[in-house]
């Protein structure tokens, strides 16, 4: 009886081909705008990220997000250092600076200052120069989005200069940092550079990074941490959530995500309600017959979901290739660095997708199911 | 056979008593006609007689069973396994091809596809469309299309066939040819045949005729004088 009921659906290109499309949009447009979502919360982490060697993050307790600094005062890294399990404690300086190149470019960036002598924080992802190099007079390290951006069309290379707020700076690195959330030019240098290039007031700590010593949890230690300083000190992940969560909560970026995930449940339930509804009842007398004929209301219901499942899997599975292509051939557009299809949004949207079949062909099926075997005889 | 069969449709004022103890038998081997004016409560009858509709009131055995104490499963069982049923417009699936739709039952009753579509093409075969089995119905005359539906009708073997105008939808020339393999093809001494019609051209394939007028039976005549006439033998009514 399967086989009759795919032969049904497969007799009717037209609102097969509907069928399959609604599913296949639906699919593409949620899992697109989820998984680019997905990519901007981790955006907002990617500096935490990246800075893998340290487990505690602490800073002034006005602070809620890595994207929002507000700066301490420099005593405080002495005290950090004090705190027992505490194994070591560098500075963070994090700000946002206008560069310009040469040919008069203007580019907005996250710099991001490291200390002096560990250069600590600097993700270990060279691909020209060395993290030593970052000792150098005006030295400074960009990734390579931030290049292209500054100058497009050049291949990458190091030795290009720049100006940072009327001072020269030398690109002796290029490094694979995650892009930030709030520009795709990221810049590492030495903390004493960064806060010469931003030329701020007295404290311009941002952050302290410390790691717990062996045999110390790093929850306890910020704990400890915040006992002793009265700074707010947090675990990398917890900060990692917490910085997401700022986005989710203070941003009308979900809302107008959510809006474009609703809007493509709502379509594909339109589009696939209506055509799977038409097809029901351009058929609705031959289920009639059917029934007259003794075929019970559950073998034709176990039929429609057959179909409703073929719909499914071929409009998923397409909707699916779809994504995987545009994030195939999106990954060398900078703008798009780190969005990609994660397999838990995958299978996410694989539940919607059945849902919304489910939904749209239960709802026609109502019909079906109260439709009377005797109403075949009459004309 | 039906005993004083009772069934109004609608409440209250709207009340309309459309069969008033109505009578109606007909035999195994034999096919048996229901005609009357339009609205006179055939269709019904049949769909009564079918177990698609129930009765008010009255006694109703086919094959031996009492209608009234199956429940909805069974009776859609107790169709499948003992009814073919034509339809004035024919109602085949338009995506399935002749040999799907005649083959519908079968599969219907759990046989394999492939298997229960070699018995169904046997069945078109029978019916002279062995060179029509894989069109849709589209693509077949108001003609091929009612054989195919007999087809669907007869392929599971059923003991009865219940038929509701099946060449008001033809014209004369395809209604003859349907009547014609209906008698060839359906008749069998184990099987009966019940045929609604308005169609006085065709009365002369029928065994029994019998007049319904206002919800009952008003009389029965004897078609295709047959030996048993006189005997009004003990043979097994079918319903
Ligand atoms: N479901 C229903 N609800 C209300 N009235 C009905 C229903 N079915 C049939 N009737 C009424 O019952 C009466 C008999 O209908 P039926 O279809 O049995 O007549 P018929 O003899 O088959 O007529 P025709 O020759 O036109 O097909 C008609 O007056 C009809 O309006
Ligand atoms: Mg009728």
């Amino acid at each position: 009886m399967y086989r009759t009921a795919l032969r049904m659906l497969i007799g009717d290109k037209t609102k097969l081909l509907g069928l399959i499309f609604g599913v296949a949009f639906s699919t593409l447009l949620i899992c697109q705008q989820v998984s680019i979502f997905a990519g901007l919360l981790g955006r907002a982490s990617s500096v935490i990220n990246d800075v893998r060697s340290a487990d505690i993050w602490v800073m002034d307790p006005s602070v809620r997000t890595i994207d929002a600094s507000y700066p301490m005062r420099d005593t405080e890294l002495s005290r950090v250092r004090g705190v027992e399990g505490v194994a070591w404690a560098v500075p963070l300086f994090k700000s946002q600076v206008q560069v310009r190149t040469r040919e008069g470019r203007l580019e907005n960036a996250v710099m991001l200052g490291v200390d002096d002598a560990s250069l600590i924080g600097v993700p270990n992802e060279f691909l020209l120069g060395r993290v030593e190099d970052l000792a150098l007079p005006d030295a400074i390290a960009i990734n390579p989005a931030g290049f292209r951006l500054l100058f497009p069309g050049a291949e990458l290379d190091v030795g290009r200069e720049l100006e940072l707020n009327d001072r020269r700076a030398r690109i002796v690195a290029i490094l694979d940092a995650a892009p930030a959330f709030a520009a795709n030019l990221t810049i590492y240098t030495r903390y004493s550079l960064a806060t010469a290039y931003t030329n701020p007031g007295r404290n311009v700590l941002s952050f302290i990074i410390a790691k717990s010593a062996d045999g110390y949890e790093s929850n306890a230690v910020a704990e400890n941490i915040s006992a002793r300083t009265g700074l707010k000190a947090v675990s990398s992940s917890a900060f990692r959530i917490e910085s997401i969560m700022y986005i989710i909560e203070n941003t009308g970026i979900p809302v107008s995500f959510g809006t474009v995930v609703i809007l493509g449940a709502i379509i594909g339930v339109a589009i696939v309600g209506l055509t799977f509804n038409q097809f029901i009842m351009e058929n609705l007398k031959q289920y009639a017959a059917l029934k007259a004929i003794g075929v019970k209301n559950i073998r034709l219901l176990s039929m429609t979901l057959c179909q409703a499942g073929f719909v499914c899997v071929i409009g998923y599975g397409l909707g699916l290739g779809a994504v995987v292509i545009f994030f195939r051939s999106t990954s060398d557009v900078d703008a798009l660095r780190g969005f990609y299809l994660l397999p838990e949004v995958a299978g996410g949207v694989a539940v919607l997708a059945i849902l919304i079949v489910l939904l749209s062909t239960l709802l026609s099926m109502r019909r079906v199911l109260t439709v009377d075997p005797a109403t075949v005889f009459r004309g | 056979m039906c005993r004083g069969i009772e069934k109004s449709f609608g409440e209250g004022q709207a009340r309309v008593r459309v069969l008033r103890g109505t009578d109606f038998d007909a035999r195994a081997g034999e096919m048996t006609f229901l005609v009357g004016p339009s609205g006179c409560g055939k269709t019904t009858m049949i769909s009564i007689i079918g177990a698609i509709l129930s009765c008010d009131d009255g006694d109703i055995r086919v094959l031996g069973q009492d209608l009234r104490r199956l429940r909805n499963g069974r009776l859609a069982d107790f169709r499948l396994d003992n009814f073919g049923f034509i339809f004035q417009q024919f109602n085949l699936l338009p995506a399935l091809n002749a040999a799907e739709n005649a083959a519908i039952p079968l599969v219907a009753r759990g046989l394999s596809t492939r298997k229960a579509e070699s018995i169904a093409r046997e069945m078109l075969d029978k019916l002279g469309l062995d060179d029509q089995t894989q069109k849709i119905p589209a693509q077949l005359s108001g003609g091929q299309q009612q054989r195919v539906a007999i087809a669907r009708a007869l392929v599971h073997n059923p003991k009865i066939v219940i038929c509701d105008e099946p060449t008001a939808s033809l014209d004369a020339a395809s209604g003859q040819r349907v009547m014609e393999l209906l008698s060839e093809v359906a008749m069998d001494a184990e099987r009966a045949v019940i045929v609604v019609t308005h169609d006085d051209r065709i009365f002369r394939f029928a065994d029994r005729i019998a007049h319904m007028d206002d919800g009952a039976i008003s009389r029965v005549e004897r078609r295709k004088s047959d030996s048993l006439e006189s005997s009004d033998s003990p043979e097994e009514p079918s319903s």
